[in-house]
């Protein structure tokens, strides 16, 4: 044998080899809000489906938003497998056709048998998107710099009282409302208030209150950050953030519940991903009731399962620290509680959006 | 004289003889120049020109509402809505819904009237159980589609080939009668961050002028082992990540941080009563200012390099003053150093999203930083075109005055 010939045939043999371990060892990229939230994902779906299918999982972070979907979808080269969005980018994503519907015959039942469809929070499995937690947007304060914290939603605009800088998104999402509840409105009314010029010029003007006093943040893992660092007094935050930074870091944390605004976060399967089949077992498998309650001793989002919330236990490194009572929908948390009304802001997003931005720049 | 050309060895005209060889020449310049020049066409041009045209084309409606676009093409935008507009909507709404394109015209149509998403899910649904006089339907089911500026949105919205993403990036909008009007004074905002832009654009351009002049004088002028270690020292950032150049910036500006600490230990400032230097206009300016510095400072560099110090030298012997030497000999040389460095610090500020967006707060913004939004956030591509388009002009502009001011070739970058 030449030793061309050799050469042939050993490449020819790594060449096999290469494709025969490409073809066995699936992978399925699984993208989330990074930090704690996508530790907790990691540790209750990731590893457990990777002992269970052999199929690995790349787990990427990303700001929300679909844009990133969107750019992928249209240039027809999907990377991204399954994404964790919220409730609006969820049904704005079905509707623009960049994610593939999903059937939630699928979904395996409650352990007692309940089927899928009625063990979620109703109407929150959409035609697209499998739900996951329960999350929300509260505000947090450090109570070794104030020891007599604010307690309510009008004390976080109230700067006489509270003196200090306040962290908020930088988005009119949750803060319009928290502006109106501040204001007197009442949890049920606010979107009927904010469906009225009047009633968005009143949160505009509540907001106004304490702009100058207000610094900015994007992503979720900023505000606990500022508030480690003393640049804010207080904080709106994603409630899973806070307790985090409480239960793993030991910081002095405590979150207001008045008028937490909350949300659902969901998957989706981006439109044309190659591994559709992979990417629905995934799903299918993270959102069972032992999964969701496994995910909630990590971090303090509420399950999407109503049979998960009896198998929540308690935090996975403090078992003295019970998980139930830090959740958003625990009932003493959950008094003065807002939903997020997607629908409404799925027609007044734009205009909202461009608002917010012009009232910021000036 | 004439019929005496001079002939290479072969017999051929010499002139010719040279055009081919340099023919020659040249074609294998530009064959080594081939796969850069591809790669600029495909990689840069071709999707700039991709991206430009979506300020001006927008079929998204148009192209998912066939009838109900060339119904709105026939009406002026104000008399009343006639029976055949209603008839062709309901039409083009059952196929966009069993095609799953509503979504898309919704989104589209929401842009320019706030509540066209859910008005036309909703009225798509029940589309297909409407009987004629459809107007009627329509306005059965949603009393939204009585409004005339609902149609006039509509009208907008089915225009293919539109200024009206131009016009929005300028804080105008398209009337659906034809022409524009101001755009509605709380959704304000382009005209003041192109203004902002170039204004925080320019106050970098000085305070780098400023501060990288007396450093290139010094690298140009120095023995050359303290040169080259003043070299290094200006080259440094550049081989540290632009993200951690500006988050240091942060540690050190913030309200608990470095500066500020400094200020109270020496009692310039309070304890309670700290300096906003970060999260707002100021923020951007220090740490832009900071990136920036090596642009100035390069340019300026390699021409000061190139300044005989014969001819200071020159002029003092003839009885300058030192200012008077610098002033009149030295500084009109060195200005080619300065025009390069300035237009060279000038667009690449004013095109800038990084450093404004992780620490201008709120009125350190730049118009690059609402081109983001608009493309990751809102997903209205074509507004983030349009105010890319805007962008352009006006680097084109500045370049345009720098020419005419300095003269292009009048810079020197090396």
């Amino acid at each position: 044998m030449t030793f061309k010939k050799s050469m042939t045939l050993a490449s020819a043999a790594v060449l096999s080899l290469a494709v025969a371990s490409a073809a066995s060892a699936e992978s399925l990229t699984v993208v989330s809000w990074g930090g704690a939230y996508t530790k907790s994902q990691v540790e209750a779906y990731h590893k457990p489906w990777t002992k269970k299918t052999g199929a690995s999982v790349v787990s990427e972070d990303y700001n929300g938003g679909i844009a990133e979907i969107k750019a992928q979808v249209e240039a027809g080269n999907v990377t991204w497998d399954v994404v964790d969005v919220e409730l609006s980018d969820a049904v704005r994503a079905c509707d623009e056709g960049l994610a593939e519907e999903i059937d939630p015959a699928i979904l395996p039942a409650a352990p007692d048998g309940t089927p899928a469809m009625s063990d979620f929070i109703e109407g929150s499995v959409t035609d697209c998107a499998i739900p996951s937690i329960v999350w929300s947007t509260i505000y947090a304060y450090d109570s070794s710099v104030m020891s007599n914290g604010p307690k309510t939603i009008s004390d976080f605009f109230d700067t006489a009282k509270f003196p200090g800088k306040r962290g908020m998104r930088k988005s009119p999402k949750a803060n319009l409302e928290m502006a109106l509840a501040a204001d007197g409105v009442a949890p049920g009314d606010i979107y009927d208030v904010l469906s009225t010029d009047a009633g968005v010029d009143r949160a505009f003007a509540k907001l106004d209150t304490i702009k100058d006093d207000v610094i900015w943040w994007e992503a979720g893992a900023q505000p606990p950050q500022l508030l480690a660092d003393g640049e804010v007094v207080m904080t709106t935050a994603y409630n899973g953030r806070i307790f985090n930074a409480v239960a793993s870091e030991d910081k002095p944390f405590e979150i207001v519940w008045d008028a937490q605004v909350y949300d659902l976060d969901l998957f989706i399967i981006p439109k044309g991903t190659k591994n559709k089949q992979l990417a629905l077992d995934f799903i299918a498998f993270s959102t069972d009731t032992q999964r969701l309650a496994d995910q909630a001793s990590y971090i303090s989002y509420g399950p999407a399962r109503k049979s998960s919330a009896p198998l929540v236990g308690s935090f996975h490194s403090k078992p003295s620290l019970a998980m139930g009572p830090q959740m958003p929908t625990a009932p003493n948390n959950f008094k003065t509680a807002i939903q997020n009304d997607f629908e409404w802001w799925a027609d007044n997003q734009d205009e909202m959006n461009e608002r917010f931005n012009a009232w910021l720049a000036n | 004289m004439s019929d005496t050309r001079i002939l290479a060895a072969d017999g051929t005209p010499l002139k010719k003889k040279l055009a081919q060889s340099m023919f020659r020449t040249k074609l294998r310049a530009f064959g080594l120049v081939c796969p850069l020049l591809a790669l600029i066409i495909s990689a840069f041009v071709l999707p700039i020109l991709f991206m430009l045209t979506a300020a001006v084309y927008d079929d998204s409606y148009s192209s998912l509402m066939p009838e109900s676009t060339a119904a709105m093409q026939e009406w002026d935008g104000e008399s009343p809505i006639t029976e055949a507009m209603a008839a062709a909507m309901v039409s083009d709404l059952i196929r966009a819904r069993e095609n799953k394109d509503i979504g898309k015209v919704a989104n589209r149509v929401n842009r320019e009237y706030s509540g066209a998403t859910s008005l036309f899910k909703s009225t798509s649904r029940s589309a297909k159980k409407f009987e004629p006089p459809y107007l009627e339907a329509l306005r059965d089911k949603d009393k939204d589609w009585n409004d005339l500026e609902l149609w006039q949105a509509i009208k907008i919205a089915s225009d293919t080939y539109t200024l009206g993403y131009i016009a929005n990036a300028v804080d105008m909008r398209a009337k659906a009668t034809g022409g524009f009007e101001p755009q509605d004074e709380l959704r304000q905002i382009h005209i003041t961050l192109f203004i902002r832009t170039i204004e925080i654009s320019f106050i970098v351009t000085v305070a780098c002028l400023l501060l990288g002049y007396p450093v290139a004088y010094l690298m140009a002028n120095l023995p050359l082992r303290t040169s080259n270690l003043l070299l290094i020292l200006v080259l440094m950032p550049f081989w540290t990540s632009l993200l951690v150049r500006t988050t240091a910036w942060i540690a050190m500006l913030q309200g608990q941080g470095v500066m500020n600490d400094l200020f109270v230990a020496f009692g310039v400032a309070s304890d309670e009563d700290r300096f906003s230097l970060i999260y707002n206009k100021t923020g951007t300016l220090i740490a832009m200012t900071h990136i920036m510095l090596p642009f100035m400072i390069m340019p300026l560099y390699s021409v000061m390099k190139t300044i005989s110090p014969a001819y200071v030298r020159a002029a003092k012997s003839m009885g300058a003053t030192n200012w008077t030497a610098f002033w009149k000999v030295y500084f009109p040389q060195s200005v080619p150093g300065i025009g390069a460095g300035s237009l060279l610090v000038f667009i690449l500020a004013i095109g800038y999203y990084i450093t404004p967006a992780l620490v201008g707060g709120q009125d350190g913004q730049m118009i690059s930083n609402i081109i983001d939004f608009h493309m990751r956030k809102s997903l209205n591509w074509n507004l983030a075109a349009a105010l890319g388009l805007v962008l352009l002009v006006f680097v084109l502009f500045f370049f345009w005055i720098y020419d005419r001011v300095v003269g292009i070739d009048n810079m020197k970058l090396g």
